[in-house]
């Protein structure tokens, strides 16, 4: 370990040791955090982060956040809670479940959706092989990290045949305080068989102050199941996010899964997926609307492992200011992925002159009959559409708003839960001058 | 008062002149057409009439309803009642045309101090005007030309002139790429909307349209000066015997 990883690090060190050491997960995160350790942060030299700089979280000198964070601003924290939508809802404040705002309603039989907590209290042996499974995946830092700390999250498994009937919305809610601050959540899916659900994952603040999500998100389809996914992010503009979202798929799996980043200082998304087996689907899509210096970073790496399998991504990008946004798709096709389809697409729509886009396709084809494209466009609002629209009386500021929700909106009308749409298009409208006069739809 | 009067009209784009000189004069109730082969600069007028913003104007002046064009937005000239049928409608993806109508119809009332159309109101109006130019109403939720056919495209631009009721409609070439039914239910939708108030603009590549529309006017435009104006007769002249009797020859505007 390096001096400067491990003086970076005493702060966690402090926080590690406030841990209870007699929890049965203890030892998991004993070794995640001595991995941890071992690597430190990463730095501009490794490819994967030669865009991010997460040098500002290495010397953030987080805590772990008080998960009896007090009197939570209820107006604030209703606005990212669904209402009309029968759901199964899991909030947690702080990184801990907060059972007065969460209703896990009724379940299909045999279905388990249940506080990562209480199942490391009461039933640790039936997560530690899927934790296991995972650890490859430790050797990335903030992977590695999440295990160390990790305490609370969401254990969905869903059973053989079954259809979850209603979507399971997760929120994890932090409440900053004069320090700064840190939550760990984990989101282990497990579809078993045949089976279909959709998850939810939202991450907001309710206050002011600085702090760091890191979380972890794990979504293992076992043959032909069906999962939906979305994750909504809308930290502050004070906050650091780091999240990964790992996807094993099965043979003749259907996964989605539609990332919204609208918030956070400084943001990085990480996705892994493994399409283990033939016959698999993967579409992810994402929405970047980015403004004043937000910084993300969205790295996507696709293992197309066996023959059949189709990947689709598309990820849209709205830059204003001095927002930076980088997309890198790495896709990689093993030599025994034949009839690969992988179709990677970038557009990006900048707002101003001082915002920049990094688009990086990364393919890494080892099978020979494939179809592999990828696309970027960046690019300003279209004149002859401006142009158009005026001609038709429409002013300048709300034609330029209307060019920029469509342009967001193909993304986010793909979103099925209709509460979850009608939201993000709100945060959108509200965020365009003249926005309000669009509700409603276009 | 005439509803448009240009004179001694000058642009460029990038340096390179493209209108040299032109005059005209459209009172209301009159129909002109303005003729010309490939490249005289008749989009050029009709772009810098509506308020594209890449021409310069660098001479003369032009008066609609006496007011000072050059002096307004695309948007407000729109909102005064002047309409642009483009020579190619711009496709807008992810916006319906429903949307796009409502916000032109309503932008343009409020600017008149009119109430916004509520729905029943707009979709009333919008079934009226769909009927003139024999389109169907799914239409509306398509996006705005996004996906149309040639013929389409250009039928949806006289469907939205017949929604904004327009004093001032020019049409680019909107007769160009249509077959005889569709140039039929063109010039039928314009022919619906004259009346002593209106003025149109009627540039064309062919005489055929002429059959349709037919014009009070007919001008020739070539290398950006309006080089000889006749009446219907001239349209017939030209279709016989082609621009380049005209070429060189006629240095200044021929009235006949
Ligand atoms: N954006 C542009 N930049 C430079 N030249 C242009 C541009 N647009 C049009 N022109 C030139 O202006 C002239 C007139 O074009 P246009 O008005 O479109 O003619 P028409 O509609 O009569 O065919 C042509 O020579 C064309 O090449
Ligand atoms: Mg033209």
């Amino acid at each position: 370990m390096t001096t400067q990883a491990l003086v970076e690090s005493t702060s966690l060190l402090d926080a590690f040791d406030t841990l209870d050491a007699a929890s049965p997960i203890h030892t998991l995160r004993a070794q995640a955090f001595e991995t941890f350790q071992a690597n430190g942060f990463p730095t501009l030299r490794d490819e994967q982060w030669r865009y991010t700089n997460v040098k500002p979280i290495a010397k953030g000198r987080f805590s772990l956040a008080n998960p009896d964070a007090g009197q939570v601003d209820a107006e604030r924290l209703r606005e990212h809670l669904l209402h009309e939508t029968p759901c199964h809802q899991l909030v947690f404040i702080n990184g801990k479940f907060d059972e007065s705002s969460s209703d896990l309603g009724e379940l299909n039989s045999g279905v388990r959706l249940e506080t990562l907590a209480s199942v490391i209290a009461n039933d640790f042996a039936s997560i530690i092989e899927i934790l296991d499974s995972t650890t490859d995946i430790h050797r990335e830092a903030f992977t590695a990290l999440n295990s160390s700390f990790m305490a609370d999250g969401v254990f969905l498994h869903v059973p053989r045949g079954v259809e979850l009937d209603k979507p399971v919305h997760v929120v994890f809610i932090t409440v900053p305080g004069g320090e700064p601050i840190m939550t760990h959540p984990r989101v282990l899916v497990v579809a078993e068989e045949s089976s279909k659900a959709t998850i939810v994952e939202t991450y907001a603040t309710v206050g002011e102050g600085v702090y760091f999500t890191n979380t972890v998100t794990e979504i293992i389809a076992a043959n032909n199941a069906t999962i939906d996914h979305y994750k909504i992010e809308r930290e502050s503009d004070e906050a650091f996010h780091i999240s990964s979202l790992n996807v094993t798929q099965g043979r003749d799996t259907n996964v989605t899964s539609h990332n919204f980043t609208l918030g956070g200082k400084l943001v990085r998304n990480h996705l892994n997926c493994f399409l283990k087996d033939e016959g698999c689907n993967s579409t992810f899509n994402g929405l970047v609307m980015a403004h004043d210096k937000q910084h993300v970073d969205n790295y996507l790496r696709i293992d197309h492992l066996m023959p059949n399998c189709n990947s689709w991504e598309y990820y849209k990008t709205i830059l204003d200011d001095h927002a930076k946004s980088i997309f890198t798709g790495r896709i990689y096709v093993a030599q025994d992925a034949q009839k690969t389809d992988a179709k990677q697409t970038s557009a990006n729509l900048l707002l101003s002159d001082t915002a920049h886009v990094t688009t990086k396709p990364q393919l890494e084809i080892f099978a020979d009959d494939v179809k592999c494209t990828h696309g970027a466009t960046i690019g300003q609002l279209e004149e002859e559409q401006m142009f158009y629209l005026q001609a038709r009386g429409i002013d300048a500021a709300s034609a330029r708003s209307l060019l920029i929700y469509a342009f967001a909106n193909e993304t986010i009308s793909e979103v099925k839960v209709k509460e979850i749409r009608d939201t993000l298009e709100a945060v959108l409208l509200d965020r365009l001058p003249q926005g309000h006069q669009l509700q409603g739809g276009l | 008062m005439a509803l448009l009067e240009i004179r001694n009209l000058h642009a460029s784009i990038e340096g390179t002149e493209i209108l040299k000189g032109i005059n005209l004069v459209v009172n209301p109730g009159e129909v002109h057409s303005i003729m010309g082969p490939n490249g005289s600069g008749k989009s050029t007028l009709a772009r810098v009439l509506a308020g594209e913003e890449c021409y310069d104007v660098t001479e003369g002046e032009i008066l609609f309803k006496g007011k000072d064009l050059l002096e307004f937005e695309p948007d407000e000239r729109a909102c005064m009642g002047l309409f642009m049928a483009f020579q190619y409608p711009v496709e807008v993806p992810g916006v319906s045309t429903k949307y796009f109508l409502k916000a032109a119809v309503n932008a343009k009332r409020k600017y008149h101090g009119q109430e916004e159309l509520d729905a029943v109101e707009f979709l009333k109006l919008v079934k009226e005007k769909l009927e003139l130019v024999h389109m169907d109403q799914s239409l509306l939720n398509r996006a705005v030309n996004e996906g149309f056919s040639g013929g389409e495209k250009k039928r949806a631009e006289i469907f939205q002139m017949a929604m904004l009721e327009p004093v001032l409609s020019v049409l680019d070439e909107t007769d160009s790429g249509l077959d005889i039914d569709a140039l039929k239910i063109v010039s039928e939708g314009v022919n619906k909307l004259r009346n002593e108030e209106r003025g149109f603009v009627v540039i064309t590549h062919y005489q055929r349209l002429l059959n349709y529309i037919v014009p009070d006017f007919v001008h020739v435009l070539m290398d950006g000066r309006i080089v000889k104006s006749g009446n219907k007769e001239l349209a017939i002249e030209l279709e016989a015997n082609g621009y380049s009797l005209l070429n060189g020859t006629a240095k200044a505007p021929i009235t006949v």
